[in-house]
């Protein structure tokens, strides 16, 4: 695919991320209804594990929530420690939602 | 008997302890509220309470709470009846209350009646519950607590609703809990408003979605929000939630405040920490938020339906908190050419130093700020000309990671060209805390409601003397 039929998650969507306990989350909600349905095909547990390479999950899950038009994931053990154990800068994941929004996904046809 | 169009107005104007003072009083004043709502206890905050009363057993409890009591004087003296509710008790819910009815006392404000609930702190009771059988195993992997309890920092249950609408039933003005599920702030109001039964699944996880979703204060009127530049975050408008008698929500903030309150604000909020959004746990119900669905009503409204509720668990959640040695960070700035390579170079510098001295130490972590990958993603500029390495160290030993905190300013001198920012002494050695979440059957903790005016509680002479309801 070329280069210029990509555009950033956050063109059509907006994220919020947080902690819970050792592990994070991070929801993506849609700015529109198409845009909830082309998030669904495009973001695959598989795809945000290997954007967020480096940090150790373990698992991840994803919970659809169509009349929201939003999906949460769930990124197992992603915070080594959590707030109170991590040594990294974001102890409790704020900046993941931020960061998923820089992603670059296929153009959607359809928006 | 109320009519399902009762409404209720609750504000809440502290999200965490450290969320901006001067709030809650602007917040009292425009808000036209029933309630005001301040919750100060995120997952480790007891931890540092810990800390404060172990230093001055006169501590432990939310002093910003205090302090922000004094500000709301001009408006309680003139006559507002909103009432508060706040977790702001933290370890010391006598302590806290006490030091509030002073101040109300003697601003002649001591027929107020003040309520509080205890029974959460488990720090004291640890062998007991072992002894009778409770293992304390972990919530995600079964295992049992196994350390001594003098190694506990702090252990305190997530208590529901019941005692605050118990304590507001008693005619509290303001009540004043220790932990407490964060939405039980909103939940035990609208109880007491309403009085909704107990087993009420549907109402409950109205009043617990209402209560989630402005538990942090800004994040659902604008804060953290992409949307930064077309927002006045400078004048945020906390959040004002809504609630009737029939189970509607209503998400707000007072007329004229800065900030946004949208479809999008309340759902960036509404998974905001959130696992299964099926199954989110809490003292008073199992709230199901699939299927909730978000009308955006225009003007800085956004009405929310379909909250779904089951039975509540037979366990409060206790968050348990045990010392887990001492950790340290140092940040020196790294400029020029090859600075991520010449920062993780110092980095490794620094360790083989420490490895030589035997003090290489258990846990070590290296970032370089500026090059993107903080976020956790792969570099997102792979030619930064500065970046900030920051090194963090964690071991059993203090006397590891003071010795670590000795090589950061070394490198000065000693390390590749191109560092500065030593100003700032060595890092400073801090205890690390380990958390340990856990189950106890409810029917171990019997929650207590003790409600007296401020000038009774202000003539009780110690923070821990007993006091009868």
């Amino acid at each position: 695919m070329s280069a210029d039929a990509m555009i950033r998650l956050g063109n059509i969507a907006t994220a919020r991320s947080g902690d819970k306990g050792n592990h994070a989350n991070v929801a993506v909600i849609a700015h529109n209804a198409a845009g909830y349905g082309h998030l669904c095909r495009c973001l695959t547990p598989e795809r945000l594990r290997s954007y967020f390479s480096g940090l150790p999950i373990t698992g991840i899950e994803r919970y659809e929530l169509p009349r929201i038009g939003a999906l949460n994931f769930v990124l197992r053990d992603a915070l080594a420690g959590g707030a109170s154990g991590s040594l990294r800068i974001d102890t409790q994941g704020k900046l993941l939602g931020p960061a998923l929004m820089q992603m670059l996904i296929e153009a959607p046809e359809d928006i | 008997m109320t009519s399902t169009s009762h409404t209720i107005r609750i504000g809440n104007a502290a999200g965490f302890l450290g969320d901006q003072m001067t709030v809650p009083s602007r917040l009292l004043a425009t808000g036209e509220l029933d309630y005001l709502t301040l919750e100060y206890l995120a997952e480790l905050t007891l931890a540092i309470l810990a800390r404060q009363r172990r230093r001055d057993p006169a501590l432990g409890y939310a002093r910003d709470f205090v302090e922000v009591l004094g500000d709301l004087i001009p408006e309680l003296q003139s006559g507002r009846t909103t009432r508060i509710v706040t977790n702001a008790g933290g370890l010391n819910t006598r302590g806290c209350i006490q030091a509030a009815a002073r101040l109300l006392a003697s601003a002649g404000l001591g027929r107020l009646r003040l309520g509080i609930v205890e029974g959460d702190d488990l720090s004291g009771r640890i062998d007991q519950l072992r002894q009778s059988g409770h293992t304390l195993a972990h919530l995600d992997s079964g295992e049992p607590f196994s350390l001594p309890a003098n190694e506990v920092v702090c252990a305190s249950a997530y208590l529901g609703a019941e005692p605050i609408a118990r304590a507001l039933a008693a005619g509290a003005d303001i009540v004043v809990t220790g932990r407490v599920a964060d939405a039980s702030l909103v939940v035990g109001p609208a109880m007491h408003e309403f009085s909704w039964g107990w087993d009420d699944w549907p109402s409950l996880a109205a009043a617990t979605l209402a209560g989630h979703l402005i538990e942090c204060g800004a994040q659902v009127t604008g804060g953290y929000l992409d949307r930064w530049r077309d927002i006045d975050l400078a004048n945020v408008g906390y959040p004002i939630a809504e609630l009737t008698a029939g189970g509607s929500v209503t998400i707000t903030k007072p007329d004229g405040s800065g900030g946004v309150v949208d479809r999008e604000t309340v759902a960036a909020q509404l998974l905001y920490e959130i696992g299964d959004p099926a199954v989110y746990l809490t003292p008073d119900v199992v709230l199901d938020l699939s299927e909730v669905e978000i009308r955006d009503q225009g003007d800085g409204r956004v009405h929310l339906a379909g909250a779904g509720g089951r039975p509540a668990p037979d366990d409060y959640k206790v968050s348990l908190v045990y010392e887990d040695g001492f950790a340290t960070t140092g940040e020196l700035l790294v400029w020029g050419e090859d600075c991520t390579e010449r920062a993780r170079a110092a980095a490794a510098i620094i360790h083989e130093r420490l490895t030589a001295q035997g003090a290489r130490p258990a846990r070590w972590h290296v970032e370089t700020l500026g090059d993107g990958t903080a976020a956790g993603v792969a570099a997102t500029h792979h030619d930064p000309n500065e970046v900030v390495l920051r090194v963090s160290a964690h071991d059993p030993s203090r006397e590891v990671v003071e010795r670590f905190a000795r090589e950061i300013a070394p490198l000065i001198t000693s390390g590749p060209a191109g560092l500065a920012g030593y100003a700032s002494g060595r890092p400073k050695v801090r205890s690390m805390f380990a958390y340990w979440p856990t189950l106890i059957a409810k029917s171990c903790i019997e929650p207590a409601v003790t409600v007296k005016s401020a000038d009774e509680w202000a003539s009780v002479l110690s923070p821990n003397a007993e006091v009868d309801a």
